[in-house]
Formats: C-alpha cells, sequence, structure tokens
C-alpha cells in the first residue's frame, strides 16, 4: 500500500461526530489501494463543510464557487485527461448547481462525484436543501414541508450517468466503492449519506442505523449502468476531433481587378428574409476587395432568420472606412416591402445622384433619387436570386462594380452547382442588358 | 496586397489562435456567437477544446479550470451572459487566473436588443464583479484592433494572471470588412512565467518585489492548490489581517503599477486645433469621420482614440488633453466612461455626447455639437 495522502499539518475541523470525516478517511483509502500519488488527483471542492475536502490531502486541488465544482472539474479533466479527478459537494451544492450536474451525468465526462448527502445546509445554518426530508425540522421554517426531496441517484440516472451508488458514510465498504467509482471510467457519482451533528441530528432523528435501513428501502439504480453504458466524454470528444480536417484559413483575395470608382460608394440593400440579402452584400465586398477596395458590410435582421426584413449596408472606398453606416448610398437595391419599411426615412431623403433599382410592384416613399423598376418575375429570375440579379444589373453599368469583379466575387464564394446557378443568373440579366 | 473579408468576432478568434488559445468554452447568445462558431472550427482539429457550456456560468467555470491547468483560454458572451459570469470573474481576479473574457456588447438593460449595439457595459466590466478590484479592459475599434488586442489580451492575462476583458460591441463583431492580414504587426507571444523547479512551490508566493505570482498547473509533478477563498501564499485560507491587506494590496498594485505599459491609444492632431474628441469603440470610427469632414471645412479638431479602458489610463489624459479648450467624449451609452475622463481631468470643460436607441452614433450628429 502506498502512503496515505492525508495532509498531516491539517487534520479535519469538522464537528464532533460530524461523518465527513468518515468519508475522509475512506477517500483516503480508496486513494492508497488504488496506489496513486498526490500529483495524479485533483480534488475540486464546492462550497459548504464539502468543501474543506481539499485542504485535507496532499494532492492538486481546487476549491471554487458554490455549486460550480463540477464546471472546474470538466475544464481540468479536459486538459489534463490522466488526472483522477474527485469532486466533493453537499446537498446544497447539488441543488445550486443542478444544471451543472445534469450536464455532467449526460456528457458522461471521467470525474468522480462524491455527494455529502446530510439533508441540511449545515455552514449557513441547517437550512433546507434539495434533499431534506418534509417531515424534517431545520432552519427554514415551514419551507421544507412544501418540496419533495430529490433522490440523486434517480436524477443522475434519467440524465444518463452510468455509475450511481448510495451509500451510507457508515458503511464498511465505502472506501472499496469509492475506489470503485474513481476507477470507473465515465461519470461516477456516490450519493454518500451521513449525519450532521451540528445542526441536522439537533432536532431530527438520524443515526447510522436508521440511515442503513432507508437506503436499503429505496429502488435500486443497478439498471444505469447498462442502460447509460457509453464511451467517456474526453475519449469521444479527441476521437471525433481527431477525424476533423484542419479548418481553413481566412481567404486572402488578390487584386486582380481595376475599381470603377476610387471615392467611397455606398450601397443599401433592402429585402426580406430568403432573398439571400447578405450573400449579395458579401459578394459586393469580395468583387471590392478584389479590385483592391476596402469594403464594410453591416447587416440588419430580426432573430427570426426566415421571417422579416434583411438590410445589408455596404461601403466600398480606396481608403479605409470609418464610419459604417450610410448617409448617402449611392444605388439602393429596393427588393422587399419589408427592407423598404424599415429604411423610410432614408429613402425620402435621397437626392438625384442615388439610383434605385426598384422591384416591381413595390411602393416607394416620395423621393428624388432615380428609380428604375425591374419586373424580376418576368424576367424569369425566381425571388431568391433578386438580389443578385440585381448586382448583375448595377455591374453591367460599370456603377459600383463591372461584370469582372462579380464573376470573381461569384468564384470566390459558390462552388459547383451553387456558383453555376448563379452564373446563370448574372448572365441572363447581362445578356438581357 | 491580398485582402481578407472578415467580421469581427472571427478577427476575434483569428488572433486568439494566434495567440496559441487552445481553450474555449461559451454558451451561444448574439452578438457573440460567432466566436464560438469560429474558435469550433480552430480549436478540436489542432487538439484544442472548445465546450458548449450548459450556460455561461458553466462555460467561464470550464475555462477557469482548463486555465488552472495551464492551458491558454478564452470565452465570449452577451450582457445577459457577462452578468451570469460575475462570481466567476471574482474568482479569476481573486485567484489570479489566466482568462481572456469577451462582452461583445448588445444594448440592454437585461436581455434588451439582440442585433442591436451598444457601449453600455463600460463600467459594468470594471464594477461587476465583488471585491472591487481592478481589471484590464480592452476596446477594439476595427478587424485589425480584433486580431491585435486579442493577442494583448492574452498576453496581459498571462503576464499578470488575470483576466483580461475585450469590450467589443455587435456593430464590430458582426460587421465584415477587408483587411489585410499580412500588413498586420503582431505582438510576441507572452506564457505565464513558470515556477522554478527547484525551489520550494507557494501557489500564490512573489519573490522579492514582483507582484505576480509563478505559475504551476494543476497536473505538475508537485500538487498546485487554487482556491477561492481569502488566502495566503501557500493557498490556505487564512484569517490573518496583515496578510489579507499584503495580498489584496498586491491585487490592485500588479494591475495599476504596470499600466502604463498597456495603455493603448491612438492620437490623431492638426497644428492649432483647440478643441479635442475622446472616444473608444466602434463610436471612434464615427468621431474619426467627422474630425476629418469638420478639418476639410477649415475646423482643425483632434481626435483621441482610447483602446484601454481599464485601468483608466489618467497619466496619458492629462498629457494628452493638455491645451484644448473644450473637450467632448462620445459614446453608445448615456454617459459611462466620460465620468471617469472628468474624474482625471477636474476642472476642464469636458463636454458629453451619447446615444442609447441602438443606433450608430453618426459623424453628423458629432460635427453639430463642435460647430459653433
Amino acid at each position: 500500500m502506498t502512503p496515505s495522502l492525508l495532509n498531516q499539518e491539517r487534520p479535519p475541523v469538522f464537528c464532533p461526530g460530524c461523518a465527513h470525516e468518515r468519508v475522509v478517511g475512506a477517500l483516503d483509502k480508496a486513494f492508497q489501494g488504488m496506489g496513486l500519488k498526490g500529483e495524479e488527483i485533483a480534488i475540486v471542492s464546492d462550497i459548504g463543510c464539502s468543501g474543506l475536502f481539499d485542504t485535507f490531502f496532499h494532492t492538486h486541488a481546487l476549491h471554487g464557487l458554490h455549486g460550480r465544482a463540477l464546471t472546474y472539474a470538466t475544464g481540468i479533466k479536459m486538459a489534463r485527461p490522466d488526472l483522477h479527478v474527485v469532486v466533493t459537494m453537499g446537498d446544497g451544492g447539488l441543488g445550486i448547481g443542478g444544471a451543472h450536474l445534469l450536464s455532467t451525468c449526460r456528457r458522461n465526462i471521467d470525474l468522480t462525484l462524491l455527494v455529502l448527502n446530510n439533508f441540511n445546509y449545515g455552514m449557513t445554518g441547517g437550512q433546507c436543501s434539495s434533499t431534506t426530508p418534509p417531515e424534517a425540522a431545520v432552519g427554514s421554517g415551514f419551507l421544507n414541508r412544501l418540496e419533495k426531496p430529490m433522490d440523486v441517484c434517480q436524477v443522475a440516472g434519467a440524465a444518463g450517468a452510468p455509475h450511481l451508488e448510495r451509500v451510507s458514510a457508515y458503511d464498511p465498504d465505502l472506501a472499496a466503492l469509492m475506489e470503485a467509482a474513481i476507477r470507473f471510467e465515465g461519470f461516477a457519482l456516490l450519493d454518500i449519506w451521513g449525519v450532521c451533528p451540528g445542526r441536522y441530528t439537533k432536532r431530527n432523528k438520524l443515526s447510522p442505523q436508521s440511515i442503513a435501513g432507508s437506503l436499503a428501502s429505496l429502488p435500486s439504480v443497478v439498471r444505469f449502468r447498462k442502460e447509460n453504458a457509453r464511451e467517456e466524454y474526453g475519449r469521444h470528444y479527441r476521437r471525433e476531433a481527431a477525424a476533423l480536417p484542419p479548418a481553413a484559413a481566412p481567404q486572402a483575395i488578390p487584386v486582380r481587378h481595376t475599381p470603377v470608382a476610387e471615392a467611397r460608394q455606398e450601397v443599401v440593400l433592402l429585402g426580406s428574409a430568403g432573398q439571400r440579402i447578405v450573400t449579395a452584400g458579401e459578394l459586393l465586398c469580395l468583387a471590392a476587395a478584389s479590385a483592391g477596395l476596402q469594403a464594410s458590410q453591416k447587416n440588419d435582421y430580426p432573430i427570426t432568420v426566415l421571417r422579416g426584413h434583411s438590410v445589408s449596408e455596404v461601403i466600398l472606398s480606396k481608403n479605409d472606412i470609418g464610419f459604417t453606416g450610410i448617409d448617402r448610398p449611392a444605388v439602393v437595391l429596393a427588393l422587399a416591402p419589408e427592407g423598404v419599411a424599415r429604411r423610410k426615412e432614408m429613402l425620402a431623403g435621397l437626392e438625384e445622384e442615388t439610383l434605385v433599382i426598384c422591384a416591381a410592384g413595390i411602393d416607394l416613399p416620395m423621393c428624388r433619387a432615380q428609380i428604375e423598376t425591374i419586373d424580376f418575375k418576368a424576367a424569369g429570375i425566381r425571388e431568391p436570386d433578386w438580389a443578385l440579379a440585381a448586382l448583375a444589373l448595377i455591374a453591367a453599368r460599370n456603377t459600383v462594380a463591372n461584370p469582372a469583379m462579380l464573376q470573381t466575387a461569384l468564384d470566390l464564394r459558390f462552388k459547383g452547382k451553387v456558383h453555376e446557378l448563379a452564373m446563370a443568373v448574372v448572365e441572363k440579366i447581362i445578356n438581357r442588358s | 496586397m491580398a485582402l481578407t473579408l472578415m467580421e469581427g468576432n472571427e478577427a476575434i478568434a483569428w488572433g486568439a489562435r494566434a495567440a496559441g488559445c487552445r481553450f474555449f468554452a461559451g454558451y451561444p447568445i448574439t452578438p457573440a456567437t460567432t466566436i464560438y462558431n469560429a474558435m469550433l472550427r480552430y480549436l478540436p482539429p489542432e487538439g484544442g477544446v472548445c465546450l458548449q457550456g450548459e450556460d455561461e456560468i458553466a462555460s467561464i467555470g470550464f475555462c477557469l479550470g482548463a486555465s488552472m491547468a495551464g492551458w491558454k483560454a478564452m470565452t465570449a458572451t452577451s450582457g445577459p451572459g457577462i452578468s451570469l459570469y460575475s462570481e466567476q470573474i471574482s474568482f479569476a481576479v481573486g485567484s489570479e487566473i489566466p482568462l481572456v473574457i469577451v462582452d461583445v456588447q448588445r444594448l440592454g438593460p437585461s436581455t434588451g436588443s439582440a442585433t442591436k449595439g451598444a457601449d453600455g457595459d463600460i463600467q459594468f466590466l470594471q464594477w461587476g464583479n465583488s471585491g472591487g478590484l481592478p481589471v484590464i479592459v480592452l476596446a477594439p475599434v476595427d478587424i485589425r484592433d480584433c486580431i491585435v488586442l486579442t493577442l494583448q489580451a492574452f498576453n496581459l492575462s498571462e503576464s499578470y494572471r488575470c483576466p483580461v476583458f475585450l469590450a467589443t460591441n455587435k456593430e464590430i463583431a458582426m460587421t465584415r470588412e477587408t483587411v489585410d492580414l499580412e500588413a498586420i504587426a503582431l505582438p510576441e507571444i507572452v506564457h505565464r512565467r513558470s515556477a522554478d523547479a527547484q525551489a520550494p512551490f507557494l501557489p500564490f508566493g512573489t519573490a522579492g518585489d514582483r507582484l505576480v505570482p509563478d505559475f504551476l498547473p494543476i497536473g505538475a509533478d508537485r500538487p498546485v492548490r487554487q482556491t477561492s477563498s481569502t488566502h495566503g501564499p501557500d493557498g490556505y485560507i487564512t484569517a490573518d489581517p496583515d496578510l489579507i491587506a499584503r495580498s489584496q494590496d498586491r491585487l490592485q498594485r500588479k494591475i495599476t503599477a504596470e499600466a502604463h505599459r498597456f495603455t493603448y491609444f491612438e492620437a490623431d492632431t492638426v497644428p492649432e486645433a483647440q478643441t479635442l474628441v475622446i472616444a473608444y469603440g466602434v463610436t471612434a470610427r464615427a468621431a474619426q469621420t467627422a474630425v476629418q469632414a469638420l478639418r476639410a471645412d477649415g475646423r482643425p479638431v483632434d481626435l483621441l482614440v482610447l483602446k484601454t479602458l481599464w485601468p483608466v489610463p489618467e497619466t496619458l489624459l492629462r498629457e494628452k488633453t493638455a491645451g484644448y479648450d473644450r473637450i467632448l467624449v462620445v459614446e453608445m451609452n448615456l454617459g459611462q466612461y466620460v465620468r471617469e475622463i472628468q474624474r482625471a481631468l477636474p476642472g476642464r470643460d469636458v463636454r458629453f455626447l451619447g446615444q442609447m436607441n441602438g443606433e450608430l452614433i453618426k459623424p453628423r450628429q458629432i460635427q453639430e455639437v463642435l460647430e459653433p
């Protein structure tokens, strides 16, 4: 047997008779049984009396915020898969960290969780926790009478934990059960029942005998071993990750065209969801970059991406683009009433130098801009292609971009069938012009 | 020259990768989600880890664990998420855990508007965690800054063992822009200083007049202690008032004493300007456009763009504002950082222009304030 990992300079400081002290001893025995050295173990502890555990051992240790122990442990285990990570929390941590418990069960990450379940918040005055029986007298007045206590093993099993055990802190097999839990490759949870002499048993009857009796009367959770058996999360993660191709670096766009203008030019695309407004804006930026111009694209759409307006504001300029908003667009593409409604004020203030390409049937506010109405439908263009068609239309006149720039943008953005279809739309418009 | 088209969030992910970030965890939230998307593309194929937490508290908790295990880590969120980070931020501050935290600000308060920009968290980032110790907050203006300041944020978090915030904004994060990646001079990469293998290890011990403890990861060949409780150099709880006071003082001074080393800014000046505009973040771009327009109109106006917001660069503010008759602070909120500038410049004519309606402040609005 390897030496004890107990910190001789910092012996347990629990109240006399506290069950936690037995758990400390059993955990040390489990470590010894496995022949582990302190540097092979990380103890991650929660808040409350269970939060003192890390100080009693010569191991790696992290003591953090209430209910969050499993989150730190997950980060440590993903970065250091060879470490044995043991998490201690009480029935308090269980409640406040409920979402983390459920997710850890679902992940099946190789952590060992010791729940030091003593049915109340010992450190703050014996208030009720998520495991307090309704008939108990606790520091929360009548409130525990209103809540059903949680059987953590049933909950964890339902959430996908494969290795679960309920055990009394007085069980002679406790160390062996801990060792089995630590050796298990996956998430293992021990629900360890014990007495809190400082608070709980002052007003409630609970003894090693009554604990053993209660535990014996609970339904078995052994079925979850088979039901939830699966590959450990970290191992699975690394297997999936190893099969992934490396991410492509951001695409550098070589300059191969002469821009149609060098001064700042602003284009506003006004459409609706499904019209590929954002993609058209991106194409215009790519076209600009292919002519050595700076470009920016600022989009506006609701969070429901399949419904409502879609507005894209694109700026092209030889010089750095300062302000990314648009005051005086050179071109407006008005393709859907939803987008037009979002920019009514801007439209009303347009001057003669602005060209508005307007899809047939869309009402524009009165303004002085040159408006050109296009019946895309009659031209045989499907609505999702109107924005691209409108870009082709301005490129055909060498306004903002030219056909060669647009062609390069399409080559950069699309491949295969999608590229072919996009090219067909552009050609249809350019031939028509 | 070859230009690359990317949005601010992608640029932050690119900068993080260049900084050696190996761990990212986040909870999806507009307008920060695309940082998570990009990290998920970059990290796993390279042996790094990208996780989606069950909530923001878990996400930053994963990062704290991974950082203590020795990996460079980053998380990203927006207003509602940064609020949930609060307790974990104070852990990172008090227990000296390196971490980069991106706050892609959106219009608040509360859930506010997911797709509208604002700079409404600027005071919250400094004061939104318990204990009141200083933090470092950097504010990018454009894509180039998103890359360079992310690298600086990692370097600072490693050098000073602390969380470093990037205070960005939906209007930078989700706006696509061209950038010449080859033309960007990247800072040298810094790693946290490892503890001497021969000397006894104290997890929070500092030798001589050093202010930052040397690091060993959880998982090293000697046991390492980390705790969120008030601790002494050995990482155990202490109640010794002198020890506590020394430690608190060190946590404060390690950030403030060297703040001049990471006071990032840009100044654009012309002779004879009597007015100085101070701005940060996306609003600096409107200010730049306004200042150029005013100059073209024969009115010389200068611009100071702050890229380090916290600790407040008070010395820089005093130096760079000397001699101006009036100072105008422009920011996308109802007047948060202007308070710091007024505090640093008592008795000076410091005016404010702000807006909190989800729209960018326009260059025209700034010009109108400055036209006599």
